[in-house]
């Protein structure tokens, strides 16, 4: 009987063994851990400037943090991009910044900052994962 | 602390940041990396300076 066992390719990365979900949850949880944690020192630096500042930059514009438990759908969307970003938002909550009761303009585009930061936080800890299990070089 | 920029501004922060994480992350070499980070910041801005001109001329 023919056994499938998959031999990483020519070139390929070979995955290595122990916990493959530590770079996405050391990378949700602070950007560019995850990156870090594999020695990329240049990607994680340039990961957490630039999602720290964009976050930052928000919550200076006075952007807003979504709550979890409003009832609103559009809410919990920007609950769910907000989160993203880890301890970032966690850290803001603590501190109680982003309330978002000034109505400028750049409060709103404060607002979208924080959310696409925290998206962006989740497209680079996917990203430290795919390195991590050798599908990324 | 306060940050008001001007909405320009905002553009080019906002692309700045999201062309180095998409340049990381959606390419594997450095080279690549710088290539592709530029394309995005160059589409990001040419795009919102294309979508300012066609309001103004909707509005005018």
């Amino acid at each position: 009987m023919a056994s499938k066992v998959q031999v990483p390719g020519k070139g390929e990365a070979e995955p290595r063994s122990g916990f493959v979900f530590l770079p996405l949850i050391a990378g949700w949880l602070v950007p560019g851990a995850g990156h870090a944690l594999q020695k990329r020192w240049g990607r994680a630096a340039l990961l957490f400037l630039s999602i720290t500042s964009m976050f930052s930059l928000g919550l200076m514009m006075q952007g807003k943090l979504y709550m979890p438990n409003t009832g609103d759908v559009l809410d919990m969307l920007g609950f769910a991009g907000d989160f993203g970003a880890g301890l970032l938002y966690v850290a803001g909550r603590a501190l109680d910044l982003g309330h978002g009761a000034v109505q400028v303009a750049t409060a709103d585009y404060g607002t979208k900052f924080i959310v696409v930061s925290g998206l962006l936080n989740v497209i680079s800890a996917v990203d430290a994962h795919n390195i991590r299990v050798g599908r990324k070089p | 602390m306060i940050f008001t920029p001007s909405h320009f501004t905002a553009v080019l922060l906002f692309a700045l940041f999201a062309s180095i994480v998409f340049a990381i992350t959606q390419r594997s070499n450095t080279r690549a990396m710088v290539r592709y980070g530029l394309f995005c910041f160059a589409m990001f801005v040419v795009s919102v300076i294309a979508a300012s001109w066609l309001m103004y001329f909707i509005r005018h």
